[in-house]
């Protein structure tokens, strides 16, 4: 800016420099033209954005089905599936909201937040994952509906030597196919027509419109397909390839090369960090530190100490040197430093 | 036959001014208060102080300017529905302009909010500014967050169900569902996009009010090249290094 453009004010540059700093600025002024300065600004970033935009396009990679999970790794989906069967897939001992696993909950020292709501969004992952989409299949195969009553009359403990034995089975298997999986014979009761049956309908596809149907025809949660697909490896592996793990800094990336939400570097950093890295505890103790910090931001006016670094860093200086330079002559008496 | 042409005497009275007797209306009450305190040279001004005169003063206007791309273009994808943009160029294209208006949005406000941290721009009873302007902040991660889980692909199936732990452990989780797709979408298209523009209008408000922040007292630099800037800085009563010139 050029001194010729400063229009005097009702008092001098030094003047003016001397009022409180709630007080109404009187001293020298320049034009400053607000809507022709938004209305250029709407037309930069517009066209930055509409140039953006046609060069890099954005990304948009095909979501994971379990169709296409059950057919490129069969052994890892039938693995998860017994997991939600059996109680100890990480949805099922997760705690609230989805259930009430005991000391399955975060806490921050002796408090968890987790708790307090409740149970607000219940899963049940062996029926909602494995016995309620294999009812379904049921009633137009007797063999399946015969393999569940088989198991539902069994008592718990028999239940749980089936699961132990066909686990060891589903080890030692193989994958034969897309799709397809081979296990041994085994004391496992009615579990492989089960499960066999379980993979049929994820290799159809209709394993997936079992998990996201709603009884009001309309659906529009995904909750319980998310949560079956997070607690198989095919979806993190996925990730893991794209960089978007959690210790690939994979909160703030995006798929591609493409920027993510670059804003979110300090919360992902945390978990790069010790204590938070090894924690059991670290999404509640990363989320307590952020809400610590967000509020010190909040709060910088009223902090002392905080709202006095503008003073000691004196990025200041190069913000305001032209006005600086005028006031050091208008208060050396310039009769030329106040228009 | 009455008189339609007013008096001089009434002529000369701010158009703005009630007529005799009805100044304890509500309506008059409000629009007095609105015009003592956003008198039409503050609210558009047409001449600022001399020091407002640095490239740091862009990025707040380049913020709001980078908000409006992003509402122009989230109504065009709103326009024809969130499955639009996977299976359209058009709507492709649409979707770039609304990821980089965002990407752009958060750059300059970014720079805008160290900058004024940088000018301790909350002195002078510019608290309240300062305090809009991170609540802004705050909320626009929320909508950006909803965005990419509103988004129907990879990405938002993987940011969902890594997000959902964090909430989940502080109690957030179980209102607000990130494997809710609809619950997530409304969120993104009306709560959270009406929360921020509420605050930045807010913002710009303010900052229309109480005008911009006066330099800070400057003495060392002034000490080196032998001119007295008056009395040093000091700490004033609320504890702060005000400046008592």
């Amino acid at each position: 800016m050029n001194d010729s453009e400063v229009r005097p004010g009702q008092v001098s540059l030094a003047a003016a420099a001397a009022l409180p700093e709630d007080a109404d600025w009187n001293g020298p002024t320049i034009r400053y033209d607000l809507l022709k300065e938004v209305v250029i600004a709407i037309v930069v970033v517009a066209l930055l954005t509409v140039g953006l935009a046609a060069i890099f396009s954005s990304p948009d990679e095909t979501p994971t089905t379990i169709h296409q999970w059950s057919t490129a790794d069969p052994g890892d989906f039938l693995t998860t599936a017994l997991a939600e069967l059996n109680g100890t897939s990480d949805v099922a001992s997760y705690g609230q909201p989805y259930n009430a696993t005991a000391g399955a909950a975060q806490k921050i020292g002796p408090i968890s937040l987790q708790q307090i709501p409740g149970v607000r969004i219940p899963v049940n992952t062996a029926n909602d994952f494995v016995l309620a989409p294999l009812a379904q299949q049921a009633e137009t195969s007797p063999g399946l509906q015969a393999a569940l009553s088989q198991f539902k009359a069994a008592p718990s403990s028999q239940q749980a030597t089936w699961e132990t034995n066909f686990g060891k089975a589903l080890g030692k298997g193989h994958q034969t196919g897309k799709g397809t999986f081979t296990v041994a014979r085994a004391d496992d009761g009615p579990l492989p027509t089960m499960f066999a049956s379980l993979l049929a309908m994820a290799d159809s596809g209709a394993l997936d419109a079992a998990l996201t149907s709603s009884p009001n025809f309309y659906g529009t949660d995904y909750t319980k397909p998310l949560l079956f697909l997070a607690d198989g490896s095919f979806l993190a592996n996925r990730a893991d390839a794209q960089h978007l793990s959690g210790d690939q800094w994979g909160m703030m990336n995006e798929t591609g090369s493409y920027p993510g939400q670059a804003w979110l570097w300090l919360y992902t950093m945390w978990y790069q960090v010790e204590p938070f890295s090894s924690s059991g505890n670290a999404d509640a103790l990363v989320w307590g530190v952020m809400a610590v910090l967000t509020l010190l931001l909040l709060l910088v006016p009223f902090i002392p100490g905080l709202r006095d670094i503008p003073r000691l860093v004196p990025v200041y200086r190069l913000i305001w040197r032209d006005h600086y330079r005028r006031l050091d002559r208008s208060r050396a008496g310039d009769p030329g430093s106040d228009p | 036959m009455t008189d339609l042409v007013g008096s001089e005497t009434e002529t000369t009275a701010p158009p703005s001014a009630p007529e005799p007797g009805d100044e304890a209306m509500w309506t008059a009450r409000v629009r007095g208060a609105a015009m003592r305190t956003f008198p039409p040279g503050k609210l558009l001004p047409d001449r600022q102080p001399s020091y407002v005169a640095s490239w740091i003063y862009v990025f707040g206007v380049l913020t709001v300017a980078a908000l409006f791309m992003i509402i122009a273009s989230g109504v065009l994808l709103v326009w024809k529905g969130p499955s639009w943009w996977h299976v359209s160029k058009v709507g492709l294209f649409i979707n770039s302009i609304h990821l980089w208006s965002v990407e752009l949005f958060f750059f300059f406000m970014v720079i805008h909010l160290w900058g004024k941290f940088f000018m301790a721009a909350w002195r002078g009873r510019r608290r309240a500014t300062w305090v809009t302007g991170v609540i802004c902040f705050v909320m626009s991660v929320g909508a950006a967050f909803t965005g990419y889980i509103s988004q129907q692909n990879f990405d938002a199936q993987w940011i969902a169900t890594q997000a959902k732990d964090g909430l989940n452990s502080v109690g957030i989780g179980a209102f607000f569902n990130v494997l809710n797709f609809g619950q997530m979408l409304l969120w993104h298209v009306l709560l959270l996009p009406a929360v921020v523009i509420a605050f930045v209008a807010f913002h710009v408000l303010l900052v229309r009010r109480r005008g911009v922040v006066h330099p800070l007292a400057e003495r060392r630099r002034s000490a080196m090249h032998g001119i007295s800037t008056g009395p040093d800085p000091t700490v004033a009563r609320d504890g702060t290094l005000e400046d008592v010139r």
